[in-house]
């Protein structure tokens, strides 16, 4: 592994209409953030299906912001409320996964509140900094032994027949 | 006479399911004979690996090739099955997603070893001999397959042609794609490489269950209830997956009041079954404050990835449980730690 200090890698997705102006509120006040988050403008957070979470994890993110309306505030009336029971789903099967609470997070922030969010970007900056990489993909990495049980087996296959391969 | 086209059957992780599947097309197996040259069948025919070793590369028309890949010697098979194969066919929940087998991906090979060869109630091994991949014994050197830490499905080991779905698949699914393949040999065009051979929707549209507005304030185990004949399961509470199932069974199980487990595989573009089904099932949650919703999560579904991915589990974007360690081996990243010390 290089010595280079673990910058962790968030992808974040921000609803249109509250959070992702939470962060261009943020940007325009002047209010710096950690720059490990790479934000998705999502139209709702009830857009953001749980397979958009599962493939950034499995493709190399150490963690998942998901950021919408307060409950009641939705733009489309209720789907934060969505949002809101498929995260505590998703939870319950990443935990079974052993993976980290920290890593997947929903976090409501209105247009206005471009502070809290900044500051909530931070927090979980600082979080995944702790627990170290996710890097998901080395759970199934392949290791030598395999390979070379592999090449045996075609050997001995190999002296064994009477017609060499 | 002109030479038949050639066949291979093949069983790596499975539990032979799909191989009596493929008898239960009947009497039609004998036209299967009739119309193929089956080299290799390890469940029925006398016919050796070596056999298929030495014949030339692509010289298996079809291989249908069920079970999923859980040691090098089920993966050295499936090398062996695809150079040799024209058409290699991952038959089988098994061999396109994991199934059953693929449930091991929630230990590692060291807890699984534990378990089985330790700590199992009927298991009596006083010296507590676990399995090696080699062994010196007195008159030579013996060897066992490697066993992984992660069960892989069939199109993460090597190209895979076309998917046949099911846990096992049906006979007369099975017969149609026979009968299509005969045809493609003749010249007839076949769908293009990457196809799942099943039907494009859910279990949900050939159930004849009534369906209204779904609300759920708990979720209930089968033993839990006994649901009407008439309302959709899912709206009885029952974890029902034909939401997000290929269909092709007909809906057998809700016919008969009880809930569809997923045994068809996620339907077309899906990419993680269990993805589906939570964004389907927590939708319907009649709750609006996290804690009401944890609470009926936690009391409805104790057992996520057994509700989620019973099927699908390797072939899930995220394929298995967290491994505390540096992947498949994590002797790797003992010996690197060892290597900086």
């Amino acid at each position: 592994m290089s010595e280079e200090p673990f910058e962790p890698k968030i992808v974040g997705f921000l609803c249109n209409w509250c959070s992702y102006r939470a962060a261009d509120l943020a940007g325009t006040s002047r209010i710096k953030y950690a720059p490990n988050i790479r934000t998705l403008r999502v139209m709702c957070s009830g857009r953001v299906d749980p397979t958009f979470v599962l493939k950034a994890l499995a493709q190399g993110a150490d963690g998942v912001m998901i950021a919408g309306c307060h409950p009641g505030e939705c733009h489309y009336l209720e789907q934060n409320y969505k949002t809101m029971r498929r995260f505590g789903m998703l939870k319950h099967t990443l935990r079974a996964l052993g993976i980290e609470e920290e890593r997947v997070r929903l976090q409501w922030a209105s247009a206005a509140e471009g502070v809290q969010l900044a500051a909530a970007i931070n927090e979980m900056v600082e979080q995944i900094r702790r627990l170290g990489p996710l890097h998901w993909s080395g759970n199934w990495s392949e290791d030598g032994e395999r390979l070379e049980a592999i090449e045996k087996l075609a050997e001995e296959h190999a002296q064994a027949m009477e017609v060499p391969a | 006479m002109t030479a038949k086209p050639k066949l291979a059957l093949y069983w790596a992780a499975s539990c032979g399911g799909c191989e009596i599947a493929v008898l239960a097309i009947d009497e039609k197996i004998l036209d299967v004979a009739n119309a193929f040259d089956i080299v290799l069948w390890p469940v029925a025919i006398d016919a050796k690996v070596r056999d298929v070793e030495r014949m030339p590369d692509k010289s298996i028309d079809v291989c249908l090739f069920n079970g999923s890949i859980r040691n090098s010697e089920q993966e050295y098979m499936a090398q062996l099955l695809r150079r040799k194969s024209e058409i290699l066919v991952a038959f089988g929940s098994c061999a396109q997603e994991g199934c059953i087998p693929g449930l091991a991906n929630m230990y590692s090979r060291d807890e699984i070893f534990q378990y089985v060869y330790r700590d199992s109630p009927s298991v009596d091994n006083p010296q507590g001999v676990l399995p090696v991949p080699e062994y010196q014994a007195p008159e030579g050197t013996l060897h066992l397959p490697v066993f992984y830490d992660t069960v892989k499905t069939l199109d993460q080991t090597v190209d895979v042609d076309y998917y046949v779905p099911g846990c096992p698949p049906e006979a007369e699914n099975i017969w149609t794609i026979v009968q299509a393949v005969v045809a493609g040999l003749g010249g007839a065009p076949l769908p293009p490489p990457g196809t799942v051979l099943g039907k494009e929707t859910t279990v949900c549209d050939e159930c004849a269950r009534t369906r209204t507005e779904k609300k759920i304030k708990a979720f209930k185990r089968t033993w839990e209830i006994m649901p009407d004949a008439e309302t959709c399961l899912l709206e009885q509470g029952l974890v029902c997956c034909g939401i997000a199932t290929r269909a092709g069974c007909g809906a057998l199980c809700p016919k008969v009041n009880s809930p569809c487990i997923g045994c068809h595989g996620p339907n077309v573009d899906v990419d993680d079954f269990g993805a589906r089904m939570i964004t389907a099932l927590a939708s319907v949650i009649d709750a609006n404050t996290p804690q009401e919703i944890d609470r009926i999560i936690q009391e409805g579904i104790p057992d996520p990835i057994g509700t989620f991915y019973r099927f699908s589990l390797p072939h899930s974007l995220l394929r298995r449980r967290s491994l505390t360690g540096d992947g498949n081996g994590h002797r790797v990243a003992a010996t690197k730690a060892a290597e900086t010390a």
